[in-house]
């Protein structure tokens, strides 16, 4: 990093990176906007990153940016582009969940995450692509097409942030922000060889974050280092009068718990997440962390067990889709969203719905809905609520004695295009990993951990309730020691050449 | 069990989802496939364990009622697909 770096340049850099060139007068915020947009138009075509790109006021951020920056007044974030997942809201910018139902709708309101973004003075980019309604590990249920993984165009990007790891991966972007209510952000993060982080139920507000299952979702960061992720990490989370689920406990200083190292961690490796169905590459590269864990002076308990997490998955797929038919009950075509036009009410009602949303909405919808109905109540919803304490109580024990748990953030690597949409339960088995934290509500973060066929490979951290600072400053650590982070896919210099 | 045709179009109907006839078939295989796999919830022992609605502890969250200014009637209609006036225009309800 020189005086004399361009801002097409800097797009291959960090946003604290960015940041610093941006206050030291190396280009201005417009330039980086402009070489940023250019960047991204470029990959669009072959990525589908993006269902709405932000030009206008991209560069209208980036002019108020600039005179911050000349004003002496900059936050570090200040000018720094970022992507935000289509199911955040950004107030008159179409913001739709990647769904016919909310094609054209424009929030009347900031979500809290994107309103401190902005006074962080961040440039939006754009709103990038996901599942509808989040529902989904692959990015290919989208209204608006699949994004594709910048390692290979043939596969998913992971879901249902796919499009912010996508473009923060293909080096569009340095940050982005997803949303993860069973892996959503972490998933996609291994499948695209970048930092995730899940927060503490809680620790992120979710005011104006279109719902999908209340009591598992978080907004959370992308980044290709962890000191970005602190960046980013620290702009967004605190309590909010909005959200009467945020926690009302202060935000620590995420950069202050970077570059104490590995020494003396106890890190436990449950059992559980080490599947008979995860492939041979995924293991070796996770049991090569684990080595790179151990060298650095962290202690390693490899005699930890969490035997409920077994029932997760059933757990999430009763829990999730049942806050989701209560939460997309209100797209009823009267007030907002898609409208069909008909003779009756209720037929307008339901057709409404029927033809707004799409087959794996539709599919939870009906799980939800059957799962809450009279009769199967308590066999499933009550159930799935007393299972889901067991697996808490676990997590809880696991923590009394541990600082991390690690784990492989996915069984699997990127897998094809169309390889498992027609299939639900093989779909839903990629996020094994993940899902059982969500259920406990507690912060994960995935980082890259090497290569299985030419893919990238995701390690997963899980720390207690708000110790964040725990797993920020393992990464850091980790990505210290091993340089996996740093590689960049082939698709960066397509773009790059334009 | 496998779910039937009927119940499937029973749980669309409580959730006022128009489903055509050619999905009913594909629901009720793709349901019955998944409701198969939450039978395993059924050898956790949960005798006396309390359910969890939400994972950490915070319970009666209250606020002062402040008044403050709402949104506009603009803004609310800014998204509305049919609206007359300062109303929305929906169908009959009463028929």
């Amino acid at each position: 990093m020189t005086s004399g770096t361009t801002p097409e340049q800097a797009l291959d850099l960090t946003a604290h990176e960015q940041g610093a060139l941006l206050r030291s007068g190396a280009f201005t915020a417009r330039a980086l906007a402009d070489a940023t947009l250019a960047r991204v138009r470029a990959q669009e075509p072959a990525l589908n990153a993006y269902i709405t790109l932000m030009d206008e006021e991209a560069r209208q951020q980036a002019d108020a940016a600039d005179l911050r920056l000349r004003a002496g007044d900059a936050a570090p974030l200040t000018g720094v582009p970022v992507g935000i997942k289509d199911l955040i809201s950004t107030r008159g910018v179409q913001t739709t969940a990647a769904s016919r139902m909310l094609t054209g709708f424009r929030p009347i309101v900031d979500a809290t995450v994107t309103r401190k973004l902005r006074e962080a003075g961040a440039v939006f980019i754009g709103k990038t692509n996901l599942d509808e309604f989040a529902m989904g590990s692959s990015t290919e249920h989208s209204a608006f097409g699949a994004t594709k993984n910048p390692w290979d165009l043939e596969r998913v990007p992971g879901g249902s942030s796919g499009g912010s790891a996508a473009t923060v991966a293909a080096r569009g972007v340095a940050l982005a922000l997803g949303t993860d209510t069973g892996g959503s952000i972490r998933q996609p993060a291994a499948l695209c060889g970048i930092l995730g982080l899940k927060p503490t139920y809680g620790r992120v507000s979710r005011f104006g974050v279109i719902a999908f299952a209340s009591s598992l979702e978080q907004v959370g960061p992308f980044a290709r280092d962890a000191e970005d992720l602190a960046l980013l990490l620290g702009t967004i989370a605190g309590h909010d009068a909005m959200d009467a689920t945020t926690a009302p406990a202060p935000v620590p200083d995420y950069a202050a718990t970077l570059g104490r190292g590995l020494d003396g961690l106890r890190v436990g490796v449950p059992r559980e997440f080490f599947v008979d169905g995860m492939e041979p590459g995924v293991r070796e590269a996770v049991e090569r962390a684990i080595e790179v864990f151990a060298a650095q002076g962290a202690i390693i308990d490899r005699d930890v067990s969490l035997p409920s997490v077994a029932a997760a998955l059933p757990v999430y797929y009763i829990i999730a889709p049942s806050e989701a038919s209560a939460n997309l009950a209100r797209y009823d075509g009267v007030k907002y969203g898609y409208h069909y036009e008909s003779d009756s009410m209720w037929n307008e009602m339901e057709q409404s719905r029927g033809r707004g949303f799409g087959d794996e909405v539709k599919r939870r919808i009906m799980i939800g809905t059957y799962a809450l109905s009279a009769g199967y109540y308590d066999a499933y919803y009550l159930k799935a609520q007393k299972v889901r304490t067991l697996i808490r109580r676990e997590f809880e024990r696991a923590f009394a004695t541990h600082d991390l748990l690690l784990t492989p953030t996915s069984p699997n690597v990127a897998f094809r295009i169309g390889e498992k949409i027609g299939d639900p339960v093989a779909m839903y088995l990629n996020d094994l990993c993940t899902i059982p934290v969500n259920i406990a509500g507690n912060p994960a973060v995935s980082i890259p951990c090497g290569f299985s066929e030419g893919l990238p490979v995701g390690l997963q951290l899980i720390s207690g309730m708000f110790e964040e600072g725990a797993l920020l400053r393992a990464a850091q650590a980790y990505g210290s020691a091993t340089d996996w982070h740093r590689r960049a896919p082939e698709a960066t210099r397509e773009g790059a050449s334009s | 069990m496998p779910l039937t045709d009927d119940e499937v179009r029973h749980i669309a109907r409580l959730a006022r989802l128009g489903i055509e006839d050619d999905e009913v078939a594909r629901l009720r295989d793709q349901l019955s496939t998944i409701l198969e796999h939450f039978d395993v919830l059924s050898t956790f022992d949960t005798e006396g364990v309390p359910p969890t609605a939400q994972s950490f502890d915070l319970a009666n969250v209250e606020r002062d009622d402040e008044p403050r200014p709402s949104v506009s009637r603009d803004d609310v209609f800014l998204n509305a697909p049919r609206s007359e006036g300062p109303y929305l225009r929906v169908r009959a309800v009463l028929e």
